[in-house]
């Protein structure tokens, strides 16, 4: 589930446009450089120099990640197969682009996801503004295959690749006051034609219990299959909270508050009596519209059971000690 | 006058209505049948999203309900326009919805549920949206079944006011639709207020009004003396050509 990406820091990597370039440099200045002189050396490739400003995942949005989509492992630790990387980045719920899910990956093709700044504040310590750069730089990007439920009873497995949002918070360091993290997504209805429908209350927000947050399967996330995040997947930074449902792992975040009250997400504003703040995939709190007992898996025939805790029971059952969990749906 | 213009060849639009007037059957089945070769077309190419099962679903149903409002739009239509040929088509609209709501219901039992009994009860005794499903579709079916001018004949006049049933079909196909969408309901409540105003337009006092309307905007375009002379307030359409009795069969 859990896998380090390479054992190279991602700053060393280089940069596709910059190996690109160089390769093109190097074509370039072919006669200096024998190109029998570098196999002999077993050099197949220029070493990565200090000078590269950007690792892989630090690729800066203006140039289009052209690697092809690539994971660690086939299967979650479950066996599950991965959902394949087209069906992944075209079948999307994003409102702020549409309401239709085949929509988003055509609606959001000149999204602007760098540059990008997420300002972390609220009840901390050290409040700060990053930019995306500076998140991908700071923190290890690990890969992780995770299961996607959506309380529309389909899933997906997904293999992320981000960082645990644990680390962020320790460094604004969360005062004692701070209960819970309020979410926020960027507002501007220029990019998101969506948000100009005044049904819903924009911008997306959403919130968790600080504990949820700590928690290590919590993940910022930066990338899918080894790739930049696709603009239909919440570019450049959304959230992976894979024992909730979907809609609770916010897109295209531009703030993350420590707050003191239980925050109000979009979902429970549209419609309080069917999502409530855990929102957490439970096979037994059935939905109005959709069961929540089983599900589709992206790409299958048949249903599948639904999993308590979408299967992350193990790592999250803790969290939820005591608590009436069909109340506090 | 026509009998002045019928040495001349018509225009080409009017060509084209006068073989769609000929030929209501058959271009109602072509329209109908469109929507379905669209599905089958995306689902050889594999164009129908992720989740095609759930695409099949919601597409089989949308067009199921916009022919079964379309048959419910006809007589309002004609009362108001005249439009016969709104009455020709009547019953393919109803049938050819009838047909995509089966293949809808098909779907969601057989492929989504996979024809798990369990499944398909507990869907149905949880899911309001499901239970609402199952109603109007059992309603239709009687309707389907005699549709036909044999059972027509059969039932003499008890037929009417059976076929009554789907004033009751379809505001549960509507409480269905606004059931299932997730929050906003916009969509569902406009064709659940289609629905609602088509219904309205079947209580007598409100057709009455339609039809003196009609006729009002029929005596203002051709000055009051035509007005004074029509008699019949559904008239053939086309109007009869000199010379053709078939006009006074019909009065």
């Amino acid at each position: 589930m859990r896998t380090r990406l390479p054992a190279i820091p991602s700053s060393e990597i280089t940069a596709e446009g910059v190996y690109l370039s160089r390769r093109k440099a190097l074509r370039l200045g072919g006669a200096a450089l024998s190109a029998a002189a570098l196999a002999a050396c077993g050099v197949s490739a220029p070493p990565p120099t200090s000078s590269a400003p950007i690792g892989p995942m630090l690729t800066p949005a203006p140039t289009p990640d052209t690697r092809e989509p690539a994971a660690a492992k086939a299967t979650d630790e479950l066996g599950d197969k991965l959902t394949p990387y087209a069906s992944v980045t075209t079948y999307n719920n994003f409102y702020e682009f549409s309401t239709s899910k085949e929509a988003v990956a055509s609606l959001s093709k000149n999204f602007k996801g760098w540059p990008w700044q997420v300002t972390v504040g609220g009840l901390v310590n050290k409040p700060k503004t990053y930019d995306i750069d500076d998140l991908r730089r700071k923190f290890d990007q690990e890969e992780r295959i995770y299961r996607l439920r959506c309380v529309e009873a389909w899933s997906m497995v997904i293999p992320w690749v981000g960082f645990p949002l644990s680390k962020l918070l320790k460094e604004v360091e969360p005062n004692a006051k701070a209960k819970y993290v309020r979410f926020e997504s960027l507002q501007d209805p220029a990019q998101f034609p969506g948000q100009r429908d005044p049904f819903y209350r924009w911008p997306y927000v959403e919130g968790l219990r600080l504990d949820e947050a700590m928690n290590d399967l919590t993940l910022m996330v930066t990338g899918l299959y080894g790739k930049t995040l696709p603009a239909a997947n919440g570019a450049p930074l959304r959230l992976a909270v894979p024992w909730k449902y979907g809609f609770k792992s916010i897109k295209s975040i531009v703030k993350i508050d420590l707050v003191e009250e239980q925050p109000t997400s979009l979902w429970m504003s549209a419609a309080s009596n069917e999502y409530g703040f855990y929102s957490n995939v439970n096979p037994s709190v059935s939905h109005p519209r959709w069961l929540q007992d089983t599900e589709r898996r992206i790409g299958e025939l048949s249903r599948r059971k639904s999993l308590m805790f979408n299967g992350y029971e193990a790592q999250v059952q803790d969290l939820y000690k005591g608590m009436d969990l069909k109340r506090n749906y | 006058m026509p009998s002045l213009e019928s040495n001349k060849t018509p225009s080409w639009p009017k060509q084209i209505l006068a073989w769609i007037e000929a030929h209501p059957h058959l271009v109602t089945a072509l329209f109908a049948l469109a929507p379905l070769g669209f599905m089958l077309r995306d689902l050889a190419y594999d164009w129908l999203t992720a989740n095609p099962i759930q695409e099949l679903t919601f597409r089989t149903g949308k067009v199921g309900l916009v022919l079964l409002v379309g048959s419910l739009a006809c007589s309002p239509l004609n009362a108001i326009s005249g439009l016969r040929f709104a009455l020709k088509i009547r019953r393919d609209l109803g049938l050819f919805g009838f047909l995509y709501i089966s293949l809808h219901l098909l779907i969601f039992t057989a492929l989504d549920l996979g024809l798990d009994v369990a499944l398909i009860v507990s869907a149905t005794s949880q899911k309001l949206f499901v239970l609402a499903g199952m109603a109007s579709f059992a309603l239709l079916i009687p309707l389907a079944i005699t549709s036909t001018k044999g059972w027509q004949r059969r039932l003499g006049k008890r037929w009417k006011p059976l076929h009554k049933l789907v004033y009751l079909a379809l505001p549960i196909a509507a409480l269905h639709y606004v059931w299932l969408v997730k929050a906003d309901i916009r969509t569902p409540l406009a064709y659940a207020a289609i629905i609602g105003l088509l219904l309205l337009a079947r209580v007598p006092a409100v057709r009455g009004w339609m039809s003196s309307l009609r006729r009002r905007v029929e005596t203002g375009l051709r000055g009051p003396a035509a007005g004074k002379q029509k008699q019949n307030p559904f008239p053939r359409y086309p109007p009869a050509k000199p010379g053709d009795i078939s006009e006074k069969s019909i009065l």
